[in-house]
């Protein structure tokens, strides 16, 4: 039995019988179109599925099955914190009066959310150790274009349009480079040095009067906290040049490291990932920006404002006119920030520092059970995470780490991040997070262990792994190659309709 | 902490493996000087007082009015199979399908999205990563300066504020020039895209356009001339965006038939909750030659080993993890569950209910202009509408904040919308769907006659009603 259901599912189309389903909403009258002239009308109507309840209900629960997910196992994926999502967070953003709030309604009719994103602006000041806090990003990368186009703002207002320069350090998540160039930087990579920091001596030759920002992740992606930061701040801030968090990685850190505080700029928060509002299959995220007093005139608007009788508003267009502007068509994603303040207030101080502690007792009890087995390129204290590398085990087998990957599968694990970072030869980026039980790490910890002797012993059987999943590895070639994107073949829904 | 499961003999147990003392050992390489106290937030909250914080929070948003509310959100009624089946933790606690062999549930669905919008738009590549119809048309226009290399974008002045404020933004930073095409003040085609406007500005051939942008429905509700706007554009060598909102286009055009390069716009109608804006479901779908251009996650179908049907991400070498600062865009995201939300509405309400949806809201438009016109309130526009119009009310602010306090949210001034815009000083844009009742829409019309009568009596005093907010 796999850690997956078995039965893979015909298509929604191939499901699809004309003359079912219907019947959930009133007819219009006939002539309700009539006065659309026929120019503007679809002539062929779209060729959409034609299935009743019951299908659909079979259809998504089965291929709801053939996912991993958190509610259904340990997932150890570095760099994506996937910890346990509370079902209280569920519960509140599905409030009606939440989820029914239209997102141009007046101020008057929408205080309850816009106290909580007051609130929760707050909340998040105080982790970060910033001055102003903007909730507005969709994503942690969306949180990124806004605070370096707020760096772009900055720099400009001050006359300073000679930095046209960002670095960035080789370990690197992809969206810091590609978000500086969105923003018309040019990125700057800066090596790792041997101890998996910022090599301190290429940062500062690179830094210079052309550095816009620097972006750093602390802990970094490799999980260690980055020990020069101090040195490597004020270098940064010399050069006239401000320093980017991305903080992907702060649900290391919460109650030890304010960003802010140390001397940081500006930083984007992951609420997916630190404060656990759920992945959703890939989205969708949040990623509320940080930011110290001298780039809140450059926030994005529309901001929340209280007013001195207790009430809340929006800014009204062109209230702060060094606003990079808007980001996105409304206020922000608020049904997860809703997740995200349930979960903060849930765990209060004393409840987020648990967090990190025990995020971190998680990954080097972890780091210190696999270190016989696999190599540790960076044995020392890790944060919430750590990498492990088959290196070895692939010269002396042949057996990579997607092979361990996929052998994990039939053990009954999602594997970890692989080949990533990019700086580690046959990584894996494990992260357990603090919501996982000492049975289960110690569960996963002797699964790795068996694959590595089973890749000295039967090599064969690691390298055609996954065995118990519903399918085997794909043809991605192919997929690239002539890719396929879309279901064809479906003539439209020409029959009348059933009710 | 709530939902943490060790003991405190898991704690010593781990950290005698380790080989430390304390929990603080694995934090000595902060440095000192740069540690930071406790935080300074409240203690923990039971959840039994959580929840009576977030009911009394909800409650204080007033979402019982009679709403005519839309300019790019829109009310509708989503089966309750939508959120029942969204409600699974395999599809929400999962992530990125990164392990194809344990994520065929959400490949499949996305593919299936993909398969969904293409129909709906005519158009053959959907990517399900964006952020919502502003974002999404920010990357989509983008997409047309990448495609041709030219750094100059023209948009129409009746594409939402917002998502042209939202281009403005991404412009920016990428050192774009957006430029707005103006609309037609009077006559027939008043409030819509000025297409001779237009023809003059793709006519500089010293700046040649990488894109036009238009909206199908426009913001006013109005229908535009979208084969004549994109046959501009391909005259000039320009590509074509047009912005569409997704439950229409059972019954208009869709932009692959009027030769739209790539759709843009809000998913948000179909099946996903207003929650004051966001997490929406942006659309971006393109023709295939621009396929290297789209940002954000693509799922493709494909055979496993052994032949079998499989789906996976594929056309990687655009994205961020691999290529770094020469990605298409930095959108990491794929929108899964909101793409899933979206489909689950589009199969439970099946192609003729999706018709019924949006002819219901032209219906119920058709009756709310009827209403307003005999309380004194007549349609601005000759142009062809949907199900969004835009009403003339003398000192429409003004009467719209009265309404507020009679429990009517009677749209949005135009003036707010569309500052400046000449003709609009009066106005307040009002949405129709299927979910607006006759009661509702007997309400309106009743208080703005109410209104109208007092303003044109010079100001007689109005009692409040009992009830209004």
């Amino acid at each position: 039995m796999g850690v997956v259901g078995e039965r893979l599912q015909p298509t929604l189309f191939e499901r699809s019988h004309p003359g079912r389903g219907g019947g959930k909403i009133p007819h219009p009258p006939a002539d309700a179109l009539a006065r659309i002239p026929e120019a503007a009308r679809r002539a062929t109507p779209p060729a959409l599925p034609e299935l009743n309840e019951p299908e659909v209900v079979r259809h998504y629960v089965n291929l709801s099955q053939l996912n991993y997910a958190v509610d259904t196992g340990f997932y150890p994926l570095g760099s994506c914190t996937m910890k346990y999502n509370p079902k209280i967070d569920e519960w509140a953003a599905r409030l009606p009066g939440f989820a029914g709030l239209h997102p141009m309604a007046p101020d008057a009719v929408a205080q309850g959310t816009l106290e909580l994103l007051f609130e929760l602006e707050a909340i998040l000041a105080e982790i970060s150790g910033m001055d102003a806090v903007t909730l507005q990003p969709a994503a942690g990368a969306h949180g990124e274009l806004t605070g370096i186009l707020m760096v772009r703002a900055y720099h400009r207002d001050r006359g300073d349009t000679e930095r046209t320069e960002v670095l960035v350090p080789d370990s690197s998540h992809g969206t810091n480079p590609a978000t500086a160039t969105m923003a018309g930087f040019r990125t700057i990579t800066i090596p790792s040095a041997a101890d998996g920091g910022v090599d301190v001596d290429a940062f500062r030759a690179a830094l210079g009067p052309r550095t816009a920002a620097i972006m750093i992740t602390n802990p970094s992606t490799l999980g260690l906290f980055e020990s020069r930061i101090g040195e490597l701040l004020e270098a940064t801030h010399v050069a006239g040049a401000l320093a980017y968090m991305d903080g992907a990685n702060l649900n290391a850190i919460l109650g030890r490291f304010r960003p802010g505080q140390a001397g940081f700029d500006v930083m984007h928060i992951n609420t997916h990932k630190t404060f656990s509002t759920p992945h959703g299959g890939g989205g969708p995220g949040a990623g509320p920006v940080g930011v110290r007093a001298h780039l809140v005139p450059y926030l994005p608007s529309p901001r929340v404002v209280r007013e001195d009788d207790g009430t809340f508003r929006l800014e009204r267009d062109g209230e702060r006119p060094a606003s990079i502007g808007r980001v996105r068509s409304f206020t922000g994603s608020i049904g997860v920030l809703v997740r995200a303040y349930a979960y903060l207030r849930a765990h209060g101080a004393s409840g987020l520092a648990e967090v990190s502690d025990d995020a971190v007792l998680a990954a080097n009890y972890l780091r210190a059970r696999l270190r016989d087995a696999y190599r540790i390129p960076f044995d020392r204290a890790c944060k919430h995470e750590f990498v492990a590398s088959a290196s070895e085990i692939r010269q002396r087998t042949g057996v990579r780490t997607l092979d361990i990957a996929k052998r994990l599968i039939d053990k009954g694990f999602h594997p970890p991040t692989i080949y990533f970072p990019l700086t580690v030869e046959e990584g894996m980026l494990i992260e357990p997070t603090e919501t996982e039980s000492l049975e289960t790490l110690d569960a996963f910890a002797d699964a790795l262990i068996e694959i590595a002797g089973e890749a000295a012993s039967d090599p064969a059987v690691v390298t055609s792994a996954p065995h118990e999943a519903p399918v085997r590895r794909l043809d991605e070639a192919t997929a690239a190659r002539q890719p396929n994107l879309r279901w064809r073949g479906m003539t439209g829904a020409q029959t009348p309709c059933p009710d | 902490m709530p939902y943490g499961p060790h003991t405190a003999d898991d704690r010593a147990r781990m950290l005698a493996r380790i080989g430390i003392d304390a929990v603080d050992r694995l934090f000595d390489d902060i440095p000192a000087d740069l540690r930071s106290g406790p935080l300074r937030l409240d203690p923990p909250e039971p959840e039994l007082e959580l929840t009576a914080r977030l009911v009394a929070l909800a409650g204080r948003n007033r979402v019982d009015l009679a709403s005519f509310l839309g300019a790019g959100a829109y009310r509708h009624w989503t089966p309750p199979v939508v959120d029942q089946l969204l409600l699974r933790g395999e599809w929400y606690t999962a992530y990125t399908p990164y392990q194809p062999e344990v994520s065929q549930g959400t490949l499949q669905s996305i593919y299936e999205y993909q398969s969904l919008l293409a129909e709906l738009t005519g158009l053959d590549v959907v990517s399900a990563s964006h952020y919502d119809g502003g974002a999404a048309t920010a990357e989509a226009a983008l997409m047309t300066c990448r495609a041709t290399r030219r750094e100059r974008l023209l948009v129409s002045r009746a594409v939402h504020p917002h998502y042209r404020e939202t281009l403005a933004t991404y412009a920016r930073g990428a050192g774009l020039t957006v430029e707005e095409i103006p609309l037609v003040p009077d006559g027939d085609a008043a409030g819509t895209t000025d297409l001779d406007a237009l023809g003059r500005l793709l006519g500089d051939a010293e700046r040649p356009v990488a894109g036009v942008v238009a909206a199908q429905p426009n913001v006013l509700g109005l229908l535009e001339e979208m084969p004549a706007i994109g046959a501009a554009a391909h005259a000039a060598g320009a590509l074509f965006v047009a912005v569409v909102e997704p439950v229409s286009l059972a019954v208009l055009a869709p932009p692959g038939e009027y030769g739209a390069d790539i759709a843009a716009g809000e998913g948000q109608p179909l099946g996903i909750p207003l929650q004051y804006g966001g997490p929406y479901l942006g659309i971006v779908a393109c023709t295939e030659p621009l396929i290297r251009q789209i940002p954000g996650r693509l799922v493709g179908m494909t055979t496993d080993l052994d032949g079998k049907r499989a789906f996976v991400m594929t056309m990687r070498a655009r994205e961020q993890d691999i290529r770094r600062e020469k990605a298409a865009s930095n959108i990491c995201t794929n929108q899964a569950l909101l793409a899933l939300a979206a489909s689950i509405y589009l199969a439970a309400i099946g192609p003729h209910g999706l018709r019924d949806v949006a002819a219901s809201g032209a219906a119920r438009a058709t009756e709310l202009e009827a209403a307003l016109a005999a309380a004194g309130a007549p349609r601005i526009h000759a142009g062809a509408y949907l199900n969004e119009l835009v009403v003339r009310v003398p000192d429409a602010g003004a009467v719209h904040a009265r309404l507020l306090e009679r429990g009517v949210l009677a749209g949005i001034p135009t003036a707010h919308l569309l500052p400046g815009e000449p003709g609009l000083e009066d106005g307040l844009l009002v949405c129709a769907t299927e979910v607006t009742t006759t009661a509702d829409i007997e309400r309106f019309a009743g208080a703005l006659r109410d209104e109208l009568g007092a303003s044109s009596t010079n100001g007689t005093a109005q009692s409040p009603v009992a009830g209004a907010a």
